[in-house]
């Protein structure tokens, strides 16, 4: 599951036309998260905004140019399953590319930005602030 | 005392008979935020705009009069409602939480100073939290607690710890929005009163769901929201014993609440235009005596017994799911509010899962951190029942909830 990409999900989606399957695949998403070690789950990196916490680290791969991957998790499965898609948009890229992503786009093109509650949605643009933000930080270290 | 007539009720509510997408009936079980309107209370708003609609008190022309003469009428109906004794002690305010800051800053600034003490516990909504801290902090005032037991009720035989000739103001809630817990507000009333203080009720949950009498209870202000009383949103009330609407400053300046103006000071107009500056919310004040004419003509009483009965039904069924944790007291001590968690479920996933099968809870804090903190969990899942509720919602519920089990894999 964590190699999942956007387009494939995209591809997913389009197979799933209907919300309440869709819920169910981000569900499934959400089980299927790799589990963030206890020692991540601190206040420091946990994203304010959500509902449900958020705890959200990113890890800068040393290639050249550095890549960036993120590792989340909630105590809410449907937010575990946002965070699958969070991943797959932003995980593997680089600092540069993953500043340039338009999220919202992205979420629009998904149906999520009209299926999820406000609560959800901020929490999911926090967490995306926060990936752009450790983007940056990683920009800075390289 | 009649028994209610379920399915008459529910055809009040047209909102009830309009199928969601995929024809799923509606299952409305979040009353306690804010409570569906019958189809009297939609009429008589829209009767306001497209019959008589003006500004209110000051037309003598045909419509500012209709418009004056309803108010009053939805004013005094009002009054019967909690059975105040005078129509000058019924403010119209913009809701509960206007209503209790009106109190806090209103009363509480001119009559506490430092040293005063203000009685709150944990059970209490925000409205009826915060603006105490706020006087608190501005008048040197210190908010104490009144300690609650294991199972969410006020801890009375503690009552000692807390009240004493120091307390000037015990704020409390009729019901908890959370707990469902009813607090008994007659014995607090007695007990602050002879320790020389005031009682202040917030109804916003209480008043929907059973007889409120200030007079008998020995209330001295109690506030309540339109909206939570199948009424118009945006409209609220505010009850003050009259002499201590005397002693209360109003919170907003201008328009209708002065007497005489100068250039440099004011004087005001007695209550309750004193705390109704600018223009009031016309429509819904009088549709909100529709409201009360509804819940009048169905009884009390008889809305409080069927609420019971769905109550009881909803919290023996609910024990059926494994790892269901109901917090707040048995049901002899509560009002028809559940709210549950279930072990491995995270409350904002039950309620979207509810949502696909058409079951409408809250989750969340409820407004309630102090509590949820007590009660070492940071959101919990609220079904609240009001008058068009039955057995078949709650039977709608247990399905939902098991569907969500299945797909949290918990089962
Ligand atoms: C106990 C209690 N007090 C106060 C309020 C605030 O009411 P309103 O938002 O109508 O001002 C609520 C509403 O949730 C409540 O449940």
């Amino acid at each position: 599951m964590q190699d999942l990409t956007i387009d494939e999900l995209y591809e997913e989606f389009e197979d799933l036309p209907d919300w309440d399957e869709r819920c169910d695949y981000l569900i499934d998403l959400g089980f299927n998260l790799p589990e963030l070690p206890a020692e991540a789950k601190i206040e420091e990196n946990r994203v304010h905004g959500c509902q449900s916490n958020v705890w959200l680290v990113a890890d800068i791969k040393n290639s050249t140019p550095p890549t960036v991957e993120f590792l989340a998790n909630s105590d809410a499965v449907i937010v575990n399953g946002l965070i699958a898609v969070i991943a797959a948009l932003y995980s593997g890229k680089t600092p540069q590319e993953i500043i340039a992503i338009d999220a919202q786009d992205v979420f629009k093109k998904l149906g999520l930005e009209r299926h999820l509650s406000p609560q959800r949605r901020n929490g999911l643009y926090s967490m995306v602030q926060r990936v752009r933000e450790l983007a940056v930080q990683a920009e800075a270290q390289s | 005392m009649n028994p209610l007539d379920i399915d008459a009720v529910r055809g009040d509510f047209p909102i009830l008979h309009k199928p969601l997408p995929k024809g799923l009936p509606l299952v409305y079980l979040d009353s306690g935020s804010s409570a569906q309107k019958p189809q009297c209370v939609i009429d008589k708003e829209r009767e306001v705009y497209e019959n008589y609609y003006a500004n209110a008190y000051r037309g003598v022309y045909r419509f500012g009069s209709i418009v004056d003469e309803e108010l009053e009428g939805a004013r005094e109906k009002i009054r019967q409602f909690i059975n105040a004794e005078h129509s000058e002690e019924i403010v119209f305010t913009a809701g509960c939480t206007m209503s209790l800051n009106l109190v806090a800053s209103g009363w509480g600034k001119r009559n506490l100073k430092a040293g005063d003490e203000i009685i709150l516990n944990e059970m209490e909504h925000h409205a009826n939290l915060v603006p105490w801290q706020q006087l608190a902090l501005q008048t040197g005032a210190t908010c104490r607690f009144l300690p609650l037991t294991e199972d969410g009720r006020l801890d009375m035989d503690r009552i000692g710890e807390v009240l004493s000739d120091k307390t000037k103001v015990l704020a409390v809630t009729g019901m908890s929005n959370v707990l469902g817990t009813i607090n008994p507000i007659a014995e607090l009333a007695k007990k602050a009163h002879d320790a020389g203080a005031i009682i202040v009720v917030d109804g916003a949950q209480s008043v929907p769901h059973e007889q409120t009498d200030v007079v008998a209870s020995e209330i001295d202000f109690l506030t309540f929201s339109g909206h939570k009383l199948y009424g118009p949103s945006g409209i609220g009330v505010l009850y003050g014993k009259r002499e201590l609407l005397e002693q209360t400053d109003p919170m907003l300046f201008g328009g209708h609440m002065i007497d005489r103006v100068y250039k440099d000071h004011s004087t005001w107009a007695p209550s309750p235009a004193k705390f109704e500056a600018g223009t009031i919310q016309i429509a819904q004040a009088i549709a909100l005596g529709s409201a009360i004419d509804y819940m009048t003509t169905l009884g009390m009483e008889s809305v409080h017994a069927h609420e019971r009965d769905v109550l009881e039904y909803a919290y023996t069924r609910l024990q059926e799911i494994p790892g269901m944790r109901i917090y707040g007291p048995g049901i002899e001590h509560r009002g028809a509010i559940t709210s549950f968690t279930i072990d491995g479920a995270h409350p904002e996933d039950l309620a979207q899962l509810l949502d696909r099968k058409g079951v409408f809870v809250r989750h969340g804090h409820h407004c309630t951190m102090p509590l949820h903190d007590l009660l070492g969990v940071s959101a919990t899942v609220r079904a609240s029942f009001g008058v068009y509720n039955s057995r078949g919602d709650v039977d709608a519920l247990m399905d939902a909830i098991q569907f969500a089990c299945q797909r949290l894999r918990l089962t």
